[in-house]
């Protein structure tokens, strides 16, 4: 049984990085996923703060962190508002008919 | 005050043609007529300051150009040569414009073309009172487009504007031999000032040039290449073809333009040229040949055509012709004689069948004319003056300068003098046929048009019949009083003083009598001639041309010139004028060009324009790709 060490927690946060990440492109179907990925980047993001932070000695990492946690479930609440808001005047959350840019 | 000659036209011609409009018709009528004809009288006192006072003088008005050692002013030459031109444009121009407030009076832009008449005044006096080469052919450009403008007038008649272009395109082709002659005069003499260069004149006599492969005299070559210039303008053989579908335009245009002024500026910018073309013997048998050819050709042409305006057409270019086989012999002032008197009564014929153009309703077939005499009296008289005059009938203008070429040409004593001598009172006698068939034919026997009745032809209004009046004075008297002044010999009070240049003066003598007598005897006969052949005996004339079917032929296509030229020039070059727009301008400069830039651009954005789903997720996913590739590209590095 080997110790954990930084380089677990850092492999850790890269693969719930990179769900998130592909959730984002991946996903066809409904937008709340990709507001849950992310959240999921942001707290990939965390857990490298708070690991490079135990590693470090250097407690700014983890005060970081909660501000980051802070800011994502504001963000997260506005992010559901503007759903709300976008199925309200469209009638769909549906990603593949989001595509109002197109022009 | 001289510089108001060249002045009044020019802002009368910028009042009517900007401000006609606001100042109304008669308006700019009235005040380019006053204003062109305040010009003539100034001239005539220029002239007169010239013939009693040797007056001579070169005004400087501007200076035009002045680029390293090519120094060109804007200059008002007076001389006695370009004294006599200042009189015959301003003159024959200001009874023009007067004649146009008649002639015109039915036409919805007259300010327009009172503008253009002053305007081509203008452009005529810049081209004769020049003192250099360059502004020479401002003059001679200018005048050109005025002819393009003047022609095309009536811009609806898909002819006019066709005459119109073909005018100024065969006038290319002699422009382009004159500005080459400029710029080998300015190569050989470094200047393009006339008294500069015509001092230099003998340094170069033995100077030879290569050009195209040949190894010519440098004053032959310039020589030639002026020549060709003012083949183009006066409307010589070969580049003739323009002047006789110019007749498309206003009458006035074709008495002011088309025979008294623009057309002899060829003749002119030769006689100007003398001090170099007596050095160049081949190109005055040369340009003699040319002459002769013209007025004998034009002289057959007007034979046996049926359109008033065309057959005095052809009259001016065979006359022109004779100003050039004088100026070929060598007799500058005879030439400029008959310019002068010449200047009279073409513009009299002209206008004068103008006035019967207009009794006729616009009709110009003298087919569809005849037995109008008691009705056009005026009209009439001052036609018969005029055809008088032309013809050479004794004691009137043409009389004088005709025989005098005729003689001169005799005098000359060489071969192409005799042969010039021997066309010049044959095609004397042709002109008087010529001239006789179309009075008897426009004025006599049965009245011959359908579509009016001969009590609606009218006599012009009084405004017409003035300048006539005037014109024909001229046309009696000028060769009779300017005789002794213009071909007079020697003497201390010699009239042309250094205007014009012989190398050895002309001879002196007199032309056996049976010579002298000859021509005027061969026009006294044509007259009932022609009075049997075209009022009398009608047949004879039909069976003549029907007995010589191909002559006649020949003729009536004009020598077929246009159909040659059609052939030789006018399809080979739209053939290739197709070929160059279809294929290298359409397929190869617009196929790599415009169109093959635009419609790849066009490609590559329609490919482009497949990144823009719309989808955020894709804009993200692309930028998540390019982050992590410049991410890459930084570590890498």
């Amino acid at each position: 049984m080997t110790d954990i060490g930084l380089g677990h927690y850092l492999t850790l946060s890269a693969v719930i990085f990179s769900i998130g990440i592909i959730g984002i492109f991946l996903n066809r179907k409904n937008i709340i996923v990709i507001l849950m990925s992310i959240e999921l980047i942001l707290l990939a993001v965390n857990i490298n703060l708070v690991a490079f932070s135990i590693f470090l000695g250097d407690i700014a990492g983890q005060v970081f962190t909660l501000f980051i946690l802070t800011v994502a479930a504001a963000e997260a609440a506005i992010g559901l508002a503007i759903i709300v808001v976008y199925y309200r005047n469209s009638g769909t959350i549906r990603v593949e008919e989001i595509n109002k840019l197109k022009g | 005050m001289e510089i108001s000659i060249l002045f009044f036209p020019l802002i009368a011609s910028i009042i009517s043609g900007f401000f006609g409009k606001h100042i109304g018709d008669r308006n700019s009528e009235i005040l380019t007529s006053v204003f062109v004809s305040i010009s003539a009288l100034l001239s005539i006192f220029v002239l007169y300051q010239v013939v009693f006072n040797q007056y001579e003088d070169n005004i400087i008005i501007a200076t035009w150009i002045n680029s390293g050692s090519l120094d060109v002013n804007w200059s008002m030459l007076i001389d006695p040569l370009s004294a006599v031109m200042l009189v015959v444009v301003t003159s024959v121009s200001s009874l023009v414009h007067i004649y146009s407030i008649g002639y015109m009076s039915h036409d919805p832009h007259k300010p327009r073309f009172m503008a253009y008449l002053s305007l081509f005044t203008f452009a005529m006096l810049m081209l004769v009172t020049s003192d250099n080469f360059i502004q020479l052919f401002f003059g001679w450009e200018a005048v050109g487009l005025c002819s393009y403008f003047l022609i095309g007038f009536w811009f609806k008649k898909e002819s006019a504007n066709a005459a119109a272009i073909k005018a100024f395109v065969v006038n290319r082709v002699g422009d382009f031999g004159f500005a080459l002659g400029i710029f080998l005069i300015f190569y050989l003499f470094d200047t393009v000032n006339y008294s500069e260069v015509f001092q230099q004149i003998p340094t170069v006599v033995d100077k030879n040039l290569f050009f195209l492969g040949f190894e010519i005299k440098a004053i032959d070559l310039i020589c030639l290449l002026l020549f060709i210039g003012a083949m183009g303008k006066s409307a010589q053989i070969l580049l003739h073809t323009w002047l006789p579908d110019a007749m498309e335009g206003p009458t006035p245009v074709s008495a002011l333009i088309h025979a008294a002024t623009m057309v002899t500026a060829g003749v002119f910018l030769v006689v100007r040229c003398s001090p170099i073309y007596e050095y160049s013997p081949m190109i005055l048998n040369l340009i003699t040949i040319v002459g002769m050819t013209t007025a004998f050709f034009a002289a057959t042409v007007a034979l046996v055509q049926t359109d008033i305006k065309k057959i005095i057409a052809y009259s001016t270019c065979s006359q022109l012709g004779y100003m050039f086989f004088a100026v070929g012999v060598g007799a500058y002032n005879v030439a400029m004689f008959h310019l002068f008197t010449h200047a009279f009564f073409k513009a009299l014929l002209f206008l004068g069948s103008g006035s019967v153009i207009h009794a006729f309703k616009d009709e110009q077939n003298i087919n569809n004319m005849g037995g109008v005499w008691k009705k056009l009296p005026y009209t009439y008289s001052l036609m018969i003056i005029g055809t008088l005059a032309l013809t050479g009938f004794p004691f009137l203008s043409g009389f004088y300068s005709k025989d005098a070429i005729i003689e001169f040409a005799y005098l000359r004593g060489n071969t192409t003098g005799y042969y010039a001598a021997g066309i010049g009172i044959f095609t004397a006698l042709l002109t008087s046929i010529y001239s006789w068939r179309l009075i008897f034919k426009t004025f006599h026997g049965q009245y011959n048009n359908k579509e009016i009745d001969i009590n609606e032809t009218h006599e012009s209004p009084l405004i017409m019949l003035v300048p006539l009046v005037i014109l024909a004075i001229g046309a009696v008297f000028a060769g009779f009083l300017f005789k002794d002044l213009f071909i007079g010999h020697g003497g201390e009070n010699y009239f042309w003083a250094q205007s014009i240049k012989f190398l050895e003066p002309l001879s002196t003598e007199h032309p056996p009598t049976w010579f002298v007598l000859l021509t005027p005897c061969l026009v006294l006969i044509s007259i009932p001639i022609a009075y049997y052949l075209f009022v009398r005996n009608k047949e004879i004339p039909k069976q003549i041309a029907n007995i010589n079917k191909p002559l006649y032929n020949f003729l009536i296509n004009k020598w077929y010139f246009d159909e040659l030229y059609e052939i030789i020039f006018i399809k080979p070059l739209k053939k290739l004028g197709l070929f160059l727009w279809k294929f290298c301008d359409g397929k190869i400069i617009d196929g790599f060009g415009p169109d093959g830039i635009s419609s790849f651009i066009k490609k590559c954005s329609i490919k482009a324009n497949k990144f823009q789903s719309g989808f955020i997720y894709q804009y993200a996913f692309i930028m998540l790709l390019g982050f992590s590739a410049l991410l890459t590209f930084l570590i890498i590095k």
